[in-house]
């Protein structure tokens, strides 16, 4: 492959697939809202004290949300970097198991646990309450602030802090004086994912949060979907849009700067303290363990009794369903491998042009690839339905367009991963390899890429969980009958009376569980071999 | 060292072929042969019809294919989110309809369906079947297919004869019943929409003070109707033992009951009512127009009509179709359900959730 060509398909392939997918189709949507009425409605918004209360509850939600699963999260993360211990890449597995469970099996698993500690009423109560909202964000968006930070962490050099540790610091001073700061990349990466997801995020609100609460998500939704007044929804969703550019603007500005002294010798990592193990998994277990555990004992709860048969009904296709349990589960593992490999392309070649491109096309795409991270799912999918209407690229129609929608998810994801270790690849290890003559295109295959590998497969099961568990954007886009997923079969299930279905809805939320544990635990098991070969 | 050898370039080319193919309008599956037209050589047969409708659309395995032998006519069905959401997506692309039949606009927003001039109109010979009290559009823009009761529900064995179970609306907010009823925000679930409908076709401008009454006897506001009948409904393990659902639910609560029961655990107040009706319309902008009407004419025939029960858990709209054993046994649908003219519905609606969101959320 020639530099040319392979410089034309790094900055092309991204450009075409956003551009197409996400720029387009959100244009068409917006200048569709913009000439109906919204313009009038945008000019009004400032005055509205309606929407500065939604528009400021959105803002703190999203901002403390972030906080507390940062701070969550640490510990944990340095526990999976720095320590060894039976069962670690388990953990880092089972913590990506809470992004494919759909909000309202979570909502009612959170509610369930409220319950049962005594916090869905009185002067402690839980349910339909920001807090609700707020412990449900750390519990969904854990994973990304543990396995973002925790993979970065695994390749930092440890020398700075074992030297400061000599020179007499304590081990919270060398926390916060070396490896925090060494850190800020990825916490920076992983915290603007996080923002954003819960800047947007939609069935915890309303489910969790109750009647009584709205963020500029909910209401773009109760605008359009309800109300039929895509004006009002259209400025809402503008006023996102530059939410959203701003707030990654700022969290890519804070990642920007080069760390350096990625290690490339692995050390064995210490075994983990008794103590220290205990404190982190009991933490973990409280935030992420609880609620699970619910729901697997509703999945076992059958006929009065505990037993399988809750499970053996996935088989069985039901009236209300096209398909079988089972075989919605085969749709959604196989969009997720296309939406992965996706993903994984797009996220690549863009991570390659935010760090070596030049700077201006390397600030856009950074920008420009989060993007949809941040955009609500009602505005990426209607903005679809009437953008890509015309051949050749109706696509209203194709099995191609809800794994579109998907890698569309999982592009930042891989990128947040991708770009701050690819960052840190020692600038002297490259120039090295460039005196001793080996060309750009030979030092990115040589040295770039095996060292990023580690990060890129944790981008994969990132974007795989993500297309595994997606249910918003898909609800929005057009599909056969045949080609039900499994959330999708997960909401139908729960949307009719009886203990049967109910049964069976957690069944498949479990095995949904039990899947993307898995996945990401065999592509983890690749990634140590990556590690290893260096 | 695998992967030192390795370049990007398969990768590369890997989805530079996957998005070319996904860009290049890959096929939509519709590739099936029609079975065989049966009835003599027509100009549709051999066409494809595309159905859009909700999620929640469903039918047994072979029923559209009984129509493709038939007619020789292929449906393909396209499922588009929530009635709200399907609605909303067919006034977006309605220069460029997503399909040539729509099936799933409910009364509450078929005023918006109309307003948006999204169907052409059709007169279908089986209308003489269906009650006129279904057919609210006289220019047939629309075709009733199925209706449905949102009702008020309650677990039978919260009552007993100390306390009965409530007998209608003005019950509810009785002190006795403090505590008991949960509902769904009508701007975001179509069983709270259609509740919040029930009473004011029921008090008329009085809705507001019932409302206010209903709060201060601590109803329970929820989402959507899951959380409701799931979250605080004993029937999912709540402790509210009144709540906002169908006059379907009853026979659900048996043909999908765990462990299995002779009769529901839970009956309907007929008094609280509305009625949703369910129609199909022929999407304005369609090619395929004499292959959509025989479309809609066998949704209203009893092959469908009679399917639509146990799939979707609403009533056939036509009056000869037989119905499934559970909805005659454990179904006592209202005499009077509460109804409103669409055009008033769609003219107040957002006045009237903007008045409730004030007088029980605020």
């Amino acid at each position: 492959m020639t530099g040319r060509l392979a410089r034309f398909l790094c900055v092309g392939i991204p450009v075409a697939f956003l551009g197409l997918f996400f720029i387009y189709p959100v244009v068409s949507i917006l200048g569709f809202g913009l000439t109906g009425g919204g313009l009038e409605h945008l000019v009004g918004l400032p005055g509205s004290a309606t929407f500065r209360g939604v528009a400021w509850f959105t803002l703190w939600q999203a901002a403390v949300s972030t906080v507390l699963t940062v701070v969550v999260a640490l510990p944990g993360a340095h526990l999976v970097a720095r320590r060894r211990f039976a069962g670690r890449r388990l953990v880092r597995a089972l913590a990506t198991v809470p992004f494919v469970l759909p909000t309202v099996v979570v909502g009612g698993a959170f509610l369930a646990v409220f319950d049962r500690l005594g916090m869905s009423d009185g002067s402690f109560r839980l349910t339909h309450t920001v807090w609700a909202v707020l412990i449900a964000h750390v519990f969904f968006n854990l994973a990304v602030v543990l396995r973002t930070v925790g993979s970065y962490w695994e390749g930092l050099d440890p020398g700075p802090e074992e030297q400061a540790r000599v020179l007499g610091a304590s081990p919270a001073q060398t926390f916060v004086m070396v490896t925090l700061p060494r850190l800020r990349p990825a916490v920076a990466a992983a915290a603007s994912i996080v923002f954003l997801f819960c800047l947007t995020s939609f069935g915890v609100v309303l489910l969790l949060g109750g009647p009584g609460i709205a963020t500029i998500e909910t209401e773009i939704w109760r605008h359009s979907v309800w109300r039929g007044d895509f004006g009002a929804a259209t400025a809402l969703a503008l006023v996102q849009l530059v939410a959203v550019l701003a707030v990654v603007g700022v969290g890519n500005g804070l990642q920007r700067r080069r760390a350096v002294g990625l290690r490339t010798v692995v050390a064995r990592a210490p075994v983990a303290g008794r103590w220290e193990l205990a404190a982190n998994l009991g933490l973990l277990g409280l935030v992420m363990g609880l609620p699970v555990a619910v729901l697997v004992e509703r999945s076992f709860l059958s006929g009065g009794g505990y037993s399988l048969d809750n499970y053996r009904a996935l088989a069985v296709r039901v009236d209300l369903l096209p398909l079988t349990a089972l075989e919605a589960l085969v749709n959604s593992f196989v969009f997720a491998l296309a939406a992965t490999a996706m993903a994984v392309t797009v996220g690549g070649l863009a991570s390659l042009v935010v760090v070596h491109g030049q700077r201006a096309l390397s600030r856009v795409f950074d920008l420009g690839l989060m993007l949809p991270l941040g955009a609500s799912a009602v505005t990426i999918g209607f903005g679809m339905l009437i953008a890509l209407d015309q051949p050749p690229l109706d696509l209203r129609s194709s099995r191609w367009l809800v794994p579109v929608a998907h890698a569309l998810i999982g592009v930042p994801f891989v990128m947040r991963t991708l770009v701050p270790t690819l960052r840190s690849i020692d600038r002297r290890l490259r120039e090295a390899a460039a005196v001793l003559g080996a060309s750009p295109g030979v030092i990115r295959r040589r040295i770039d890429f095996p060292i990023s590998a580690r990060a890129l497969v944790v981008g994969a099961g990132f974007a795989f969980a993500v297309s595994l568990g997606e249910f918003g954007a898909t609800s929005f886009l057009p599909r056969q009958p045949d080609r039900l997923t499994a959330p999708l079969a997960l909401f139908r299930l729960l949307g009719t009376p009886g203990q049967q279905l109910r049964g069976q809805a957690m069944a498949l939320a479990v095995v949904l569980m039990v899947i993307t544990g898995f996945s990401v635990l065999a592509i983890e098991t690749r990634r140590g071999s990556a590690g290893a070969d260096l | 060292m695998r992967f030192l050898h390795q370049t990007t370039t398969p990768a590369v080319l890997f989805v530079l072929a996957a998005v070319l193919v996904g860009a290049c309008g890959a096929g939509n599956g519709s590739s099936t042969v029609p079975i065989s037209a049966t009835t003599g050589v027509q100009a549709i047969s051999g066409q494809t019809v595309t159905l859009v409708t909700h999620d929640s659309f469903w039918v047994s395995e072979g029923t559209l294919r009984e129509f493709t032998a038939e007619s020789g006519v292929e449906v393909e069905v396209q499922r588009l989110g929530d009635t709200g959401q399907l609605v909303a997506s067919a006034i977006l692309t309605s220069g460029d309809p997503l399909g040539d039949v729509l099936y799933g606009v409910d009364n509450t927003f078929l005023q918006r369906a109309l307003g948006a001039d999204l169907f052409t109109p059709y007169e279908s010979p089986a209308l003489t079947g269906v009650p006129a009290s279904l057919i609210l559009d006289p220019g047939h823009r629309v075709t009733p297919i199925d209706f449905g009761d949102v009702c008020v529900n309650y677990w039978i064995d919260a009552f007993d004869d100390d306390l009965p179970q409530p007998s209608g609306l003005a019950d509810l907010v009785d002190p006795a019943y403090s505590g008991m009823l949960a509902v769904q925000n009508p701007e975001t679930s179509s069983p709270g929409m259609a509740f919040l409908l029930a009473t004011i076709a029921e008090y008329g401008d009085g809705w507001e003070e019932y409302w206010s009454a209903l709060r201060h006897n601590d109803v329970s506001v929820t989402t959507g109707w899951e959380d409701a009948y799931y979250g605080e409904f004993i029937a999912g393990g709540g402790d509210r033992p009144i709540v906002v659902s169908y006059a379907s639910s009853p026979p659900a609560e048996v043909i999908y009951a765990d462990p299995p029961v002779d009769s529901p655990p839970t009956a309907v107040l007929t008094d609280t009512c509305f009625r949703q009706v369910e129609f199909a319309g022929i999407l304005a902008g369609t090619e395929n127009r004499a292959a959509s009407e025989a479309l809609v004419d066998f949704l209203l025939s009893p092959t469908f009509q009679e399917d639509i029960p146990l799939n979707m858990f609403v009533f056939p709209a036509l009056e000869a179709a037989t119905l499934p054993d559970e909805f005659v046994d454990f179904v006592k649908l209202p005499d009077n359900p509460h109804v409103l003219d669409p055009a008033m519905i769609e003219a107040n609606r957002n006045d009237w959730t903007e008045r409730w969101t004030d007088l029980v959320l605020r």
